[in-house]
């Protein structure tokens, strides 16, 4: 098993392999299955918006261990060279959607991981970075 | 029946669905158009969809999941989902999901049992 998976996500056929890249992650660092689901459906979730507000625009996931006080745990990156986003803060509120869904994606994911950071601005991409780590 | 996407059992007037594995986007619609289309061919009154072998469930594929159960009920029938693994439901909760509206039960025989009470309620409503 290889510390690190690198995907391209750039058709909803790649959400599968996003998928399944952290549920290989989420085993190797000895999370539970409750955790285990929590980390790929936010994942899920993220892969998404990058198919929805960032097509064609170089959508990748990093998925990789980490380590840190004698816990073991998953840091997954998604990045995207699409539009960005104007009001990060806004994003991160529930019903907050600019394209017509119920914009639950990212604060949902916010709810699923023990940390996830947004960055991005307009015109320079997006990048959200989630970790679970064991209990 | 073959050639569906997902295989469909037919038990009197009751269809019984299991899905199952890592499903993607077009299957998950292309499910959704099979089981409606499945209702309306069969005239069944009642489905049951056990989702035990799903262990991902995003908003996307319960957004699919809300949308096909309204349609099978404007067809009059009534839908069970049975089965919905324990990480699934507590993940999907916290995600914020809006599934309220779906009638579950913990597995096959409890979903039977509740098909048939949401019958006769609806007989007795209609
Ligand atoms: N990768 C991205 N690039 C550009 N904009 C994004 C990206 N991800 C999210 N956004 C913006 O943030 C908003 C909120 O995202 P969120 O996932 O919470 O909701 P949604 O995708 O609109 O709806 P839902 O996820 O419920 O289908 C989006 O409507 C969009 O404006
Ligand atoms: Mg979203």
């Amino acid at each position: 098993m290889p510390d690190t998976d690198d995907i391209v996500i750039s058709d909803q056929s790649d959400l599968i392999r996003v998928r399944q890249a952290l549920r290989a992650q989420a085993r190797s660092a000895g999370l539970g299955l409750v955790d285990e689901t929590k980390l790929i459906t936010a994942g899920s979730e993220l892969a998404r918006n990058i198919l929805k507000y960032a097509t064609g625009a170089r959508g990748r996931l990093r998925a990789e261990q980490v380590a840190a006080g004698g816990r073991r745990g998953v840091r997954a990156t998604f990045t995207d060279e699409g539009p960005g986003i104007e009001d990060v803060g806004a994003a991160l509120t529930d019903g907050f959607s600019t394209g017509g869904g119920l914009g639950l994606g990212l604060p949902g994911a916010r709810r699923l991981v023990d940390e996830l950071t947004l960055t991005s601005a307009p015109g320079s991409g997006t990048t959200v970075v989630i970790e679970k780590w064991q209990r | 029946m073959t050639g569906g996407p997902v295989p469909v059992m037919q038990i009197g007037d009751t269809l019984l669905v299991s899905l199952q594995g890592d499903l993607d986007d077009t299957t998950v619609v292309r499910i959704e158009e099979h089981l409606t289309n499945e209702v309306a061919r069969t005239g069944a009154g009642g489905m049951l969809i056990d989702v035990s072998g799903l262990s991902v469930v995003d908003s996307f594929i319960a957004r699919v999941l809300t949308r096909m159960v309204a349609m099978v009920r404007l067809l009059g029938a009534q839908v069970a989902v049975v089965g919905i693994q324990p990480a699934v439901a507590i993940t999907l909760v916290e995600l914020g999901v809006p599934m309220g509206g779906l009638d579950t039960a913990l597995n096959a025989e409890q979903g039977l049992a509740l098909l048939a009470r949401l019958r006769r309620a609806d007989r007795r409503a209609g």
